[in-house]
């Protein structure tokens, strides 16, 4: 098994995100980690999917999900010639006597205070799932009181984008309309 | 084109005119609340004949009828809820069995869903894994342009069922008809013309290969790629096997011709995969019923894997060269590649391989023992039918026994002529698709041939036939159980037949044992539902009931062929164990003399 990041891109129509995840879970897939979101094409979405898969299976997902009519592009991120991250707000039990040493893994890992109680802080770190395990197993110590996480989001590195070319709709011959 | 000003109309008159646009000419539903606004302009339509079923399993699979007998887009309509779900059934075989269909539901208003309205159901998120694409339309603006993309999506690339879902208030606002000039749809492009460079390495290993064999599946069908399928077959000189959604795909009367093969395959088409070096496959899709136990499948054979959707390629079975294109398209260029091939002097040699699958066919013809108690053998049923009846007749079966029989046992020499539930195995698909087949073909003489299990499932659609003069023929195979079923339990459960009695009940509410008993009495429902009935229970009374039934052409034929009930589908391998292990009849195996070709 291996980590796999796929890009998907499809049309923003309201069920286009049904569609995708009941084929994954019809087809017996697991998805890790799903994000979704506008692009630069308002008529278009983006969605980053980590799924744990071996090679071929992934190949028979990515052709199924192909054939979904509002799925326009599928590219599989490279993780090293790509920059993956995820958002991860924690709120980490911190009372006066372990708050300095709280703020100093913040330091470390450039992340964020975001919100502060007596008892404890709220901390925002971004970026990729690596760093965000280090940081949270840095943190656990303290006590995690509540943690919430986004999905990944990843965009190929250079200047290339994957969604400019594929995005002009090409225009399909109606049925001849029937006298 | 959309510069004149369009009439104003309401979003049911732009469905009823976006339908005839879309070149539909019939529609099989059922009205009710929610989808009522179309059944009006509906009534004044010129080009539509509207067809009213008895239930709407029966629109969905009268659907699927018409448009395998004819290659257009079958369409029926129902209403929200109960009338939507009742179509599940339909277009989950359309989508099993490639078969283009439009669904047309009405759905509560736009403002009313997702509140439990009365006779609401999410059928877009109900049907969405059982259909190629589905769409809800909540504005009466979308209703062209929706219906124009479903026809197109439903025909093109590897056909399939689409249901548009209209809500109550889009059907009644008002809005402008126009009749779109181009689809935008980003995410959907076919890929129909075949990789040239994939076709000539398809036609090298072709003339490369010893043991080669076209596997030909329904896409040759809906392709309509008989005539390539032939000229490409008698080129090479290849043996064929046609699957079950492949009969009549190429003659049955050809020489080169072994049969079906799979589960209940003839031994011919069974071991001619087995044995193969190379398999072209042609628009068919590897199905567990066709390979047995995939490990053990085709052990030697290189694989050509040709078919119009790219995620069947390499699903079940590892490919060598794979080419994605009409089924059509591809043989063609096929012919064209293989044709250059020859010219360089490049021709194969499979004589030794011919000659050893010809023998195999004439060792291991089809055959079944005949009673001889003087009952009725439901294959000769079947052969009489086929030689009567003749190969310019549709054939529309239901799932069991008498289908793999029908398949077996009925001569097919034409495409389209063949009908049947494959993928899904749907009981109760015959009578409705007949009627839709015969709708679709009035001028041919449409069987359904049924088992006395399916046919209790649909034959309500008798009264549909009876009453908008559709006189299709129905062959009920008699014999009193749900057959397939019930040869599994002789063969795997120790012929314990538990629940597969279609006449005996177990004990009354009050007890009692209870007589065995023919209900129903099929002659007499025949006649209840304005229909011919006629029985036969005797094989010298077999030709005189069909010549009886070919004659009567004004109203539906149902005749009650009572068989003998032990009769069982052979040859067979058993579900989940190797092709190799076929039996050709029970506890009998076919032997091989490999020996004869030499090597292995």
């Amino acid at each position: 098994m291996s980590r796999h990041t796929l890009s998907v891109l499809v049309e923003n129509k309201p069920g286009v995100l049904a569609r995708v995840a009941a084929l994954f879970s019809r087809r017996g897939f697991n998805i890790d980690s799903l994000a979704v979101g506008p692009t630069e094409h308002a008529e278009v979405s983006r969605m980053t999917i980590l799924v744990n898969v071996e090679e071929s299976p992934l190949e028979q997902v990515t052709k199924q999900l192909n054939k979904l009519v509002e799925v326009i592009k599928i590219v599989e991120l490279d993780n090293a010639q790509s920059v993956n991250r995820e958002l991860l707000l924690v709120k980490v039990k911190a009372d006066s006597t372990t708050r300095g040493q709280v703020l100093e893994i913040v330091q470390l890992f450039r992340a964020k205070v975001v919100d502060v109680a007596t008892d404890a802080i709220t901390i925002q770190i971004v970026g990729n799932p690596d760093k965000l395990a280090d940081f949270l197993r840095m943190v656990e110590p303290y006590g995690v009181r509540e943690l919430v996480q986004s999905g990944m989001v990843a965009i190929g590195r250079g200047s290339r984008s994957i969604s400019e070319r594929t995005l002009k709709p090409v225009a399909v011959p109606a049925p001849p309309a029937a006298v | 084109m959309s510069e004149q000003p369009a009439p104003t109309v309401t979003g049911a008159q732009s469905l009823i005119k976006s339908l005839e646009a879309a070149g539909a000419e019939n529609v099989f539903g059922i009205p009710g609340g929610a989808i009522l606004p179309a059944y009006d302009p509906l009534m004044d339509s010129g080009t539509l004949r509207h067809i009213l079923v008895r239930h709407e399993q029966g629109a969905g699979h009268a659907a699927q009828g018409y448009a395998v007998a004819t290659g257009k887009v079958g369409v029926c309509m129902a209403t929200s809820g109960p009338g939507a779900t009742n179509l599940v059934t339909p277009l989950a075989d359309a989508h099993m069995d490639s078969v283009p269909v439009v669904a047309v539901t009405g759905q509560v208003a736009s403002g009313a869903i997702g509140t439990d309205a009365f006779q609401e159901a999410d059928i877009r998120g109900i049907t969405m894994p059982v259909t190629k694409h589905n769409f809800l339309v909540t504005r009466a603006d979308d209703i062209a342009r929706t219906i124009a993309e479903a026809f197109y999506i439903a025909s093109t690339g590897r056909p399939g069922p689409v249901l548009v879902d209209i809500s109550k208030d889009a059907l009644q606002s008002r809005t402008s008809y126009s009749w779109p000039s181009e689809l935008h749809l980003p995410g959907y492009r076919p890929v129909t013309r075949p990789h040239a460079k994939q076709v000539r390495e398809a036609a090298r290993m072709i003339v490369e290969a010893r043991k080669p064999v076209l596997y030909v599946g329904g896409g040759v069908i809906r392709a309509g790629a008989s005539p390539e399928l032939r000229t490409l077959a008698e080129l090479t000189g290849i043996p064929v096997v046609t699957t079950l959604m492949a009969r009549g795909a190429f003659p049955d009367s050809h020489p080169q011709h072994l049969g079906m093969p799979g589960m209940h395959g003839t031994v011919a088409a069974v071991g001619a995969l087995q044995r193969s070096d190379l398999i072209i496959s042609l628009g068919a899709r590897f199905d567990d019923r066709v390979t047995g136990q995939l490990s053990s499948f085709a052990p030697h054979a290189k694989v050509i894997h040709a078919d119009i959707d790219p995620a069947e390629i390499g699903k079940n079975r590892y490919v060598d060269v794979p080419i994605v294109g009409d089924a059509r398209e591809v043989i063609a260029d096929l012919v064209t590649a293989l044709r250059a091939e020859h010219e360089a002097g490049r021709t194969g040699d499979y004589e030794g391989w011919v000659a050893q699958m010809a023998g195999m066919k004439k060792r291991y013809p089809l055959g079944y023992e005949k009673p001889t108690d003087g009952s009725l053998a439901p294959q000769y049923v079947l052969e009489r039918l086929s030689a009567i009846s003749g190969p310019e007749s549709i054939y529309v079966a239901g799932v069991g026994q008498h289908q793999m029989w029908a398949s077996h046992f009925i001569d097919y020499e034409h495409p389209q002529t063949w009908i049947n539930s494959g993928g899904l195995g749907t009981m109760g698909f015959s009578v409705p698709a007949a009627m839709g087949a015969k709708v679709g073909r009035p001028d041919a003489t449409v069987w359904s041939i049924d088992g006395d299990g399916c046919f209790q499932m649909t034959n309500q659609e008798l009264a549909t036939c009876a009453i908008e003069g559709i006189p299709i023929k129905v062959a009920i195979i008699n014999n009193e159980s749900l057959g397939m079923v019930r040869q599994w339990q002789t063969l795997f459960y120790n012929s314990r037949y538990s629940n597969t009695d279609l006449q005996q009940g177990s004990r009354g509410v009050s007890g009692a044992e209870i007589p065995r008993v023919r209900i129903p009495d099929f002659v007499k429902l025949a006649d209840a539902y304005g229909c011919v009935g006629l029985a036969c229970d005797s094989p010298d009374d077999v030709d005189a009931t069909i010549n009886k039934a070919m004659e009567i052409d004004d109203v539906p034929v149902v005749v009650d062929f009572r068989v003998h009930r032990d009769a069982m589908v052979w040859p067979m391998v058993a579900a989940g164990t190797s092709n190799d292990d076929i039996k050709h009849a029970r506890d009998m195996a076919p032997t091989w003399d490999d020996d004869d070709l030499g090597e292995r």
